[in-house]
């Protein structure tokens, strides 16, 4: 059957491909021809016309955009913290509290409530309170973007930029969803239809500073730098610091993505055209209602999955003792080396492998170990009970008491933006590639990148003082 | 089939938003055991998620926005008396098959054996979007054209002259407003009749045919034919065979679809959710 498809097509001739199409495109020119009149002469002013001249303008799309996008984050970050205060006070102080007083009552033996309430339960009720509030913020202004029609307006203007780097131009997109969460960036790829260019999307998609890193910047800028400067120019040095971090880590993503597209993803960049859809009101309920379901509830019950056995484990490596020393003691002096070779320390390393569910239980397992590790009394909730202090001097106190310089500050600043990502957007690359190797990759490329820049800005560093 | 869009021509009481619409029951998701499966087709940002959400109650996301819909979503509503399972299929411009939105909604239409394919079309955009419904009708005569967004192309000074749309092409042309719910009653029993048969649908067949392709064609159709006795369309596949179409060379030579044996619902290829 075949073959002698391909004797007739031969016999048909080679331009039959192009008849067909041509045939179907005058065949629908000649009916739309046929049906549509003009009665009414064109209105007056054309809005999407006037609106895409602006926003997809040389001279004022890029501003507009970054604009815009500063107000989503101002917006997320701001107003997550009155819901984040409730929930962590409901959660954390209240319903940790009471879990503990029963199973005193109860008479549970003292390492399974241990284990239980201020491992799994602590770490699953921190990372609920810290995550979901941004994300039932962020998620659905993003969706009312989209459906405003504005985020074709983004992809067409960075299409440029991205296809330089040998990706796609779609990826701008799914990295503007991933400095809300990677693990929804990841899924956001979808929209990618080349392999190729959806995986340089994928494994580049970290570099995105996400949502739940926004926080660890936030203090240890104000923490380290901010208060180098005097205090009237404090803030501005540390919020300066931290935009600084976020655009390194969208040239770091153009530069992956190059490197990428240039070694083990090599290949053509696939051309696509993009519609600019007309501007359309979003339906503002719905939205609320699908973006939640759809991205904030799917992201959120992936990092409670993670979240839970990793507070048994942190729990774990606090509590367990071997020859006089906890477990987490003993991992955090033989990563000491390294740690001080890249100018942080072996907690901050053991806090970012044992806290990987999610980015944002990082300060407080690293406030946890300190406390722990430099023996601190007084301070903190005891072993492997992670807590955060109200005011930030004691904060300061506490991690100048485990060593921290400004430069610990600086390059965990970098190494917060450089690192493998979480566990949920590593399981969620895995799954969209279906496959343990590029979820490696993903893991190893920034880690790769952050060892080395840490590594030279310590070298650097020290040689300079 | 004319008095079909007269009837949906008719404004008043019949399209007014806040009336129910009679005899339709949205099903939600509870599709099991349909009479009749309804594959729903269009172009992106014409409006295809509002129209499949106005009819099953769903609240699939309505994005303007090319890939939104990478797996299929199914719904389900009851209209006079018969249950309709509906399939939101992704929005492509074409079913060419060049990416993998265009494989899932070519292979539904085709292997999925809608008794209906409802086109989705933006009326603002009608040279454009009726590329996809000759296509579509390539594969099923047993269409329904929806041309959706009448309000734009009322704003944008347009007017559509939906009876001659509808004599041309051979299937019903039902004008909508899915976002302000009007013209969904007339799509409803245009869908209907199409389903069970009353509405007369045409065959086409492409306009300027090279000098013997006919011969080809049926020589070709007749052999997939006797292969594959299952097969609903044996002519397309035929023409994408002459046009060398290699996810289609592919199937034949694998008979990966299964269309050869008793595999009764081949339904659509796995998606990485």
């Amino acid at each position: 059957m075949l073959a002698s498809a391909q004797r007739l097509r031969w016999r048909i001739g080679r331009d039959f491909h192009d008849r067909l199409v041509e045939a179907v495109y005058s065949e629908s020119a000649r009916l739309a021809d046929r049906a549509v009149a003009w009665p009414g002469r064109k209105p007056r002013f054309d809005w999407d016309r006037a609106v895409d001249r602006i926003v997809t303008s040389r001279r004022w799309g890029f501003p507009l955009m970054v604009l815009l996008f500063a107000v989503v984050f101002w917006i997320t970050i701001s107003g997550a913290n009155v819901p984040s205060g409730w929930l962590s006070w409901l959660l954390v102080d209240q319903g940790a509290g009471w879990l503990r007083s029963v199973a005193v009552e109860w008479g549970v033996p003292g390492w399974i409530r241990g284990l239980t309430v201020d491992g799994v339960y602590l770490a699953t009720a921190w990372v609920v309170s810290v995550m979901l509030p941004p994300m039932a913020i962020f998620f659905p202004m993003f969706t009312l973007l989209e459906d405003f029609g504005y985020l074709p307006r983004v992809a067409f203007n960075l299409d440029g930029l991205f296809r330089r780097a040998g990706a796609h131009g779609k990826q701008s997109l799914s990295m503007m969803m991933g400095f809300g969460c990677n693990a929804a960036g990841v899924v956001a790829t979808r929209i990618i239809d080349s392999p190729r260019e959806r995986l340089i999307a994928m494994l580049t998609n970290n570099f995105a500073l996400c949502n739940g890193r926004w926080p660890t910047q936030i203090l240890v800028a104000s923490l380290f730098l901010g208060t180098q400067a005097p205090a009237w120019l404090a803030g501005t040095v540390s919020s300066m610091a931290v935009v600084g971090v976020v655009l390194l880590g969208v040239a770091l993503s153009l530069v992956a993505s190059w490197l990428l597209s240039r070694t083990v993803l090599e290949g053509q960049v696939s051309t696509f055209s993009l519609e600019l859809p007309p501007y359309r009101p979003p339906r503002l309920w719905q939205t609320l209602y699908t973006s939640f379901v759809d991205r904030t509830v799917y992201v959120l019950w992936r990092a409670v999955v993670f979240a839970a056995p990793a507070g048994a484990v942190i729990w774990l490596v606090a509590n367990v003792e071997a020859g006089g020393q906890s477990v987490a003691a003993w991992i955090a002096g033989a990563l000491d080396p390294i740690g001080h070779l890249i100018g942080l320390n072996g907690v901050i390393l053991l806090a970012y492998i044992i806290a990987i569910p999610a980015n944002e239980i990082v300060i407080p397992t690293v406030l946890m170990l300190t406390v722990l590790t430099s023996g601190l009394t007084g301070v903190g909730a005891g072993a492997g009970v992670m807590f955060e202090l109200e005011s930030p001097a004691n904060t300061l106190a506490v991690l100048e008491a485990g060593g921290w310089t400004v430069l610990t500050g600086v390059n965990l600043m970098l190494f917060s933006l450089l690192h493998n990502p979480c566990s949920t957007t590593l399981y969620t690359i895995y799954k969209e590639s279906g496959s343990w190797r590029w979820a490696a990759l993903a893991a190893l490329l920034p880690l790769g990148m952050g060892f080395l820049a840490t590594l030279l800005v310590a070298q650097i560093w020290r040689l300079a003082s | 089939m004319s008095a079909r869009s007269s009837e949906a021509a008719s404004a008043g009481c019949a399209d007014c938003p806040a009336r129910p619409i009679a005899q339709l029951e949205r099903l939600g998701i509870h599709v099991e055991d349909g009479d009749y499966v309804v594959a729903l087709a269009g172009n992106p940002n014409t409006g295809k998620s509002t129209v499949f959400n106005a009819l099953t109650g769903l609240r699939q996301h309505t994005g303007n926005w090319p890939g939104k819909t990478v797996t299929r979503a199914e719904g389900g509503f009851q209209y006079a008396g018969k249950r309709f399972k509906l399939v939101d299929l992704p929005g492509t411009y074409s079913l060419l098959a060049t990416s993998p939105d265009e494989e899932v909604a070519r292979d539904f239409l085709l292997f999925g054996q809608p008794d209906v394919a409802v086109v989705v079309l933006d009326a603002t955009r009608l040279e454009r979007n009726l590329n996809l419904a000759l296509q579509v009708m390539e594969i099923t005569p047993r269409a329904v054209v929806c041309l959706n967004l009448m309000d734009e192309a009322r704003r944008h000074g347009l007017a559509i002259d939906d009876r001659r749309l509808a004599r041309d092409l051979g299937v019903p042309v039902v004008p909508t407003e899915a976002r302000a719910r009007r013209g969904l009653e007339a799509l409803l029993s245009a869908i209907h009749d199409v389903a069970a048969g009353r509405a007369a649908c045409r065959e086409r067949r492409l306009p300027s045919e090279p000098p013997g392709f006919k011969e080809a064609v049926d020589h070709l159709a007749g052999l997939v034919q006797r292969a594959y006795p299952r097969l609903p369309n044996a002519r397309w596949v035929a023409v994408r065979l002459l046009d060398g179409d290699e996810r289609i060379i592919q199937a034949v030579r694998t008979g990966e679809w299964g269309f050869s044996d008793a595999a009764a619902s081949p339904g659509l290829p796995p998606l990485a959710t």
